[in-house]
C-alpha cells in the first residue's frame, strides 16, 4: 500500500457529540419520556430453575393505575431457529423465551410477567402480586454439574451443533462444540523437551456498562411502532423485535439514543418487545427502565469457563504441540462464544501440531451476552499463562519466546485463512523496547507480558453524506456511537471532501433514514462503516467535479479534486479558476439538485489485531491485595484515525481485563441467586485502583480499508488476564489458574 | 399519601416541586424537573453518575430525599457552564478524549468540580481517591485523571 499523507485522519478533533455530553443535554436510554407515557416493569423468578404451573394475573390488573398485564403465554409462540454468527449465533425462540419465561423459567431473575401502570411505583408493586405457582426443578450451576452423566436437564429438546462426534446421546447440556486441529499433537507433545499443563477456571463477569438498559415504546393509531431505546444496533432492536412479536419489521422505527456503554451486552433484546406488546395493550406508550440489580442477574454476562491446556516446546523455545479442551457456560440458553474462544486460542503463534475442542454448556444462570472480543480473553488467560511457564522453564525471555515463535504475514491463522499484513511482532518488539520493560521492580513486584488477538468484523454498513449550501456536509449512519466513531467518521468525510472536521455534522439516523447497517459490535464500525463513509464521500467528491465539469464546460476527467476544490486535472484545461466546494455548494440547485453520496456495503472481514501487554503488580503478602504499578497496552492499530479515542479503547480494555483479572466475578448460593448484584460486591476498577495506562499505538497497514484502517475496540481486553496472572506469578511465585485474584485468594495460595 | 411541597434553589433559581414523600433527589431532577443531566448508574449510590452538589457537599443524589432539598441548593451539570462558556473541566474533558460513552462524564464533572474548589492543587493520587466514588467502565481513568489535572492546571494559572 502506498504511503498517504492525510490531513485530517490521525488528528485529535474535538468530538461533535461532545459538548452536548459535558453539559447533561445528550439524550440516553433513560433520558426521554413521551407524552401519556406509562411505566413497565417486570416480574422476575425467584428460582433458578422451575417449571411454571400458572400465573395469576387478576389481583394486578386490579391495582388502580394498571394499565396493562402481559405474561409470557400471550407472546407468539416461536419455532427453534438457530442463526450461527461470529460472537456466539441467536434463536430467536431462546431470545423470545429470555424476554419473557413461556413454560420454564431458567434462571434467578427470569422475567415472568410484565406491568404497564401510570406510575414506576405502581408497575413495580402491581408486578409483585402476579401470583406465579412454581414447580421448582434442582439448578445446574456449574460446568461440571451440567455435563455429568445424571444431570438435571434444562431443555428437552436440546439439540447439540457443530463437531458433535463425541456428545452423549439422548437430553444434554451440551448445545454445541467445535474443534479445530493441525499436524500430529500427539508426534508434535513428543518431540517437545519440555510440556506444561494447567487447568484454568474463570468466573461469570459482567459488561458492566455505566448505563442500565432502558426503552420507551410507542404505537399509532396506524400500529407503527415507534422505539427509542439505548442499543448497539437499532435494526437488531427492529429485526429481533419483529422476530419476537411475529410483526412486519416495517412497522418497526427505532430510533438509538445515546448509548451509555455497551462493550457487546447491548447486542440483544430484553425490554423492547415487551414495551412494545405492554404498549399495544394499553394503547398507550410505556417506558422501561432496568434497576441495576435487574441489569446484573438478568442481562449479559459473559461464560465462566474452564479451559485445559496443554503446551510443549523444544529447547530452543520453539513451540511444537499445543491442546485445548475448553467449557463455556452460555448461560440460560445456547450460544456462548466458545467457537470465537477457540478460534482466537493459538492465534499469535505458529505451532505446528494443536488439537482444540470447546464446547457451548448450558446452565441456570442469565444467558450470557457477547463481551467485547467474545471468548478470547478466557481462552489466551490459558495459552499465555502456559507460554510464561515454559519461558520460565526454558529460562527465555518472555518477549523472546514470544518473538520466536510469532506469526507473520502468511501464516495460516488456527482456524484457516492466511493472515495478510499483520503487526504482531512490531508489537513485541515496541514492548521490548518501551522503558516500561527496563524500570526496575519494586520489593512484591513482578512483571508480566502477554499478547491477544482478536479478528474483527466486516459486516454490512450504509452511510449517506448531504452536502449543505454552505458547502459543508452531514453524514448520517446507522451506528449508535459508543466511543468517538461518530468524531472518525467526520475525519474521514474532512479526508474525501477537503473540509474541515468542524464543517462536517456526524449523526446517527434513526431505522427509518438510512440504508441496513448492522451492529456497533465487533470491532468494526470505524473500519466497515468507515468504508463506508469514504464511499459516499468519494460519491459527493465525484457529483461536485461532474459540477465543475459542467460549469467549465469539459469532461469529467478534466476536472480533479484537492483540497476542497475542483481543480483542471494536470493543467489538461487552460485556465479555470478552482471551484471551491462554498461556491459549488451554493449552486448545487441549478447545476442538478441537492448533492447527496450514498454508500451500501458488506465488508469483509477487517484483518485481524494483535496486541501485547506489559503489567507491573505489587502484592501485599499481609492482606493478598494487589495493585497494578505500570501498565502498558500496544496494539496494531492499522492506521489510527482519531488517536485519542484509539488510546481510550486500548486503556479502556486493559482497565475491564484487570478487573477481571482481579476482582470482578458473579457470586452464585447454592440456589442460583446471584449474591453480588450490585457495584458495591461486584467489584469494578475505580480510579484510585489503577495507574496511568500507556499506550503505544502500531502501525501495519490494513490493505482491505482504503486508509488501512483496522478495528481496535475488542483486542485490549484480550492479553489482560494472562498478563496480570503472569505478573502475579513473578510477584508471589504462585501460578494462579483460577480468576478472580482476589486477596483471600491470594493469601490462602501464597501462604500455602 | 399527600405529595410534599418542595421550595429549594437549584442552579442559581428558585424551584418548587411536589413529589413522595420518599422519593429520591435523584427522581425529582430526572421525572419531576427534566434535568436529565444527572444520570442514574445503580441508585445504591455506588457509581456517582448522579452526583450532585447539596449546599456545596458533593453526595449522589439517589441517595439523598427530595424533601431534604427544602430550602437548600443544589448544583447539578446543568449549572456547571455559564452560559455559553464551558467549565475549564468540561473543555478539558473534551480535549483529552477523557469521555468515550459520556453516561458518567456529568458526575465526574460535578466531582471533580467539587474537589478543585476544595483543593485547586490536588496530585494525580488525590484525585484518583476523591473520583473513586465515579465508575467509568470505558476509559480506565487515565483521560480522565489528566483532564482534572489539566483543568486545575489552567484554572491556577487563570487566577494567579
Amino acid at each position: 500500500m502506498s504511503e498517504r499523507k492525510f490531513k485530517y485522519v490521525g488528528t485529535r478533533p474535538i468530538r461533535h457529540d461532545g459538548v452536548d455530553k459535558v453539559t447533561g443535554r445528550a439524550n440516553f436510554g433513560a433520558d426521554f419520556d413521551a407524552p401519556g407515557m406509562l411505566h413497565g416493569a417486570l416480574l422476575r423468578s425467584p428460582h433458578a430453575h422451575a417449571r411454571i404451573l400458572s400465573v395469576d394475573t387478576r389481583a394486578a390488573e386490579a391495582v388502580a393505575g394498571v394499565k396493562a398485564v402481559l405474561t409470557g403465554q400471550e407472546l407468539p409462540k416461536l419455532q427453534s431457529m438457530w442463526m450461527g454468527g461470529a460472537e456466539g449465533g441467536i434463536d430467536f425462540r431462546d431470545i423470545a423465551e429470555n424476554c419473557l419465561a413461556r413454560d420454564k423459567v431458567l434462571y434467578h431473575g427470569h422475567a415472568v410477567a410484565a406491568v404497564a401502570a401510570t406510575t414506576p411505583e405502581i408497575a413495580l408493586q402491581a408486578a409483585r402480586m402476579i401470583e406465579v405457582e412454581y414447580e421448582e426443578l434442582t439448578p445446574v450451576l456449574d460446568l461440571e454439574a451440567a455435563v455429568a452423566s445424571d444431570a438435571p436437564i434444562l431443555h428437552d429438546d436440546l439439540q447439540p451443533i457443530g463437531a458433535t462426534d463425541p456428545l452423549p446421546e439422548g437430553p444434554t447440556n451440551i448445545a454445541g462444540r467445535v474443534e479445530f486441529s493441525r499436524g500430529d499433537v500427539d508426534a508434535g507433545f513428543a518431540e517437545a523437551d519440555v510440556v506444561v499443563e494447567r487447568e484454568f477456571r474463570t468466573q461469570m463477569v459482567h459488561q458492566g456498562y455505566i448505563e442500565p438498559h432502558a426503552c420507551v415504546a410507542r404505537i399509532g393509531e396506524d400500529d407503527q411502532v415507534v422505539v427509542w431505546c439505548t442499543t448497539q444496533g437499532g435494526f437488531a432492536v427492529k429485526n429481533y423485535s419483529a422476530m419476537v412479536l411475529q410483526m412486519d419489521p416495517a412497522k418497526i422505527k427505532v430510533i438509538s439514543s445515546e448509548i451509555g456503554g455497551g462493550f457487546g451486552g447491548k447486542t440483544t433484546i430484553y425490554l423492547e418487545p415487551v414495551a412494545i406488546a405492554l404498549a399495544r395493550k394499553a394503547r398507550r406508550p410505556v417506558k422501561m427502565v432496568m434497576s441495576r440489580e435487574e441489569v446484573f442477574r438478568a442481562t449479559g454476562p459473559t461464560s465462566g469457563t474452564i479451559v485445559r491446556a496443554e503446551l510443549g516446546a523444544k529447547r530452543d523455545g520453539t513451540l511444537v504441540a499445543g491442546r485445548l479442551s475448553m467449557f463455556y457456560e452460555a448461560g440460560a440458553y445456547r450460544g456462548s462464544p466458545a467457537g470465537p474462544g477457540a478460534m482466537c486460542a493459538f492465534g499469535s503463534y505458529k505451532i505446528p501440531n494443536f488439537y482444540i475442542e470447546a464446547h457451548d454448556v448450558v446452565v441456570n444462570k442469565p444467558k450470557v451476552a457477547a463481551y467485547r472480543a467474545p471468548g478470547a480473553p478466557m481462552s489466551t488467560f490459558a495459552t499465555e499463562s502456559l507460554v510464561d511457564e515454559l519461558a520460565r522453564e526454558l529460562g527465555l525471555d518472555p518477549i523472546e519466546m514470544r518473538l520466536h515463535n510469532a506469526v507473520d504475514e502468511g501464516d495460516q491463522a488456527p482456524y484457516g485463512p492466511v493472515y495478510g499484513p499483520i503487526g504482531l511482532r512490531e508489537t513485541l518488539e515496541a514492548a521490548r523496547s518501551h522503558p516500561h520493560y527496563k524500570a526496575p521492580l519494586g520489593q512484591n513486584q513482578g512483571r508480566g507480558i502477554a499478547c491477544g488477538f482478536w479478528f474483527n468484523a466486516g459486516m454490512s454498513s450504509s452511510a449517506n453524506v448531504s452536502l449543505h449550501a454552505d458547502g459543508s456536509a452531514v453524514v448520517a449512519t446507522g451506528n449508535p456511537d459508543i466511543g468517538g466513531s461518530r468524531a472518525a467518521q467526520a475525519q474521514m468525510v474532512s479526508e474525501e471532501l477537503g473540509i474541515p472536521v468542524e464543517r462536517v455534522r456526524p449523526v446517527v439516523a434513526d431505522t427509518d433514514s438510512v440504508g441496513y447497517t448492522d451492529m456497533t459490535g465487533g470491532s468494526r464500525v470505524c473500519f466497515a462503516t468507515g468504508m463506508a463513509v469514504i464511499q459516499a464521500s468519494r460519491d459527493v467528491v465525484d457529483q461536485l467535479r461532474a459540477r465543475a465539469a459542467q460549469i467549465w464546460g469539459v469532461e469529467l476527467d478534466s476536472v480533479a479534486w484537492e483540497d476542497g476544490r475542483a481543480l483542471p486535472a494536470n493543467g489538461a484545461e487552460g485556465d479555470h479558476e478552482p471551484l471551491p466546494i462554498e461556491e459549488l455548494a451554493q449552486q448545487m440547485g441549478r447545476t442538478g439538485g441537492p448533492i447527496v453520496g450514498k454508500a451500501s456495503l458488506t465488508a469483509p472481514m477487517a484483518g485481524p489485531g494483535f496486541a501485547t501487554h506489559l503489567c507491573d503488580l505489587e502484592v501485599d503478602p499481609e492482606t493478598g491485595a494487589s495493585r497494578v504499578v505500570r501498565y502498558t497496552a500496544i496494539q496494531d492499530a492499522g492506521k489510527a484515525v482519531h488517536p485519542g479515542y484509539v488510546e481510550g479503547q486500548y486503556q479502556g480494555g486493559s482497565a475491564q481485563g484487570i478487573g477481571w483479572a482481579l476482582n470482578e466475578e458473579y457470586i452464585f448460593d447454592e440456589r442460583g441467586e446471584m449474591e453480588n448484584p450490585g457495584f458495591l460486591d461486584y467489584r469494578m476498577p475505580v480510579a484510585s485502583d489503577l495507574p496511568m495506562i500507556d499506550t503505544v499505538i502500531v502501525e501495519v497497514p490494513n490493505p482491505l480499508h482504503p486508509y488501512g484502517v483496522r478495528g481496535v475496540g475488542e483486542t485490549p481486553i484480550v492479553p489482560p488476564l494472562a498478563a496480570v496472572a503472569n505478573a502475579m506469578r513473578g510477584a508471589t511465585g504462585v501460578r494462579f489458574t483460577v480468576l478472580p485474584m482476589s486477596p483471600p485468594r491470594v493469601l490462602e495460595a501464597i501462604d500455602a | 399519601m399527600p405529595k410534599t411541597h418542595v421550595e429549594t434553589t437549584i442552579n442559581g433559581e428558585p424551584q418548587e416541586f411536589l413529589c413522595e414523600p420518599s422519593e429520591s433527589l435523584l427522581a425529582a431532577l430526572r421525572d419531576g424537573l427534566g434535568l436529565t443531566g444527572t444520570k442514574e448508574g445503580c441508585t445504591t449510590g455506588d457509581c456517582g453518575a448522579c452526583s450532585v452538589m447539596l449546599d456545596g457537599r458533593l453526595v449522589p443524589s439517589c441517595m439523598v430525599l427530595a424533601p431534604e432539598a427544602i430550602g437548600r441548593s443544589i448544583e447539578t451539570i446543568e449549572g456547571v457552564a455559564q452560559g455559553d462558556s464551558l467549565h475549564p473541566l468540561q473543555q478539558k474533558f473534551l480535549e483529552h478524549a477523557a469521555l468515550q460513552c459520556g453516561v458518567c462524564t456529568p458526575g465526574f464533572i460535578v466531582a471533580a468540580k467539587a474537589l478543585l474548589e476544595r483543593n485547586p492543587d490536588p496530585s494525580e493520587e488525590e484525585t484518583r481517591y476523591w473520583l473513586a466514588g465515579n465508575l467509568c467502565r470505558c476509559t480506565g481513568y487515565d483521560k480522565i485523571i489528566r483532564a482534572v489535572l489539566d483543568a486545575a492546571a489552567e484554572m491556577r494559572e487563570a487566577t494567579a
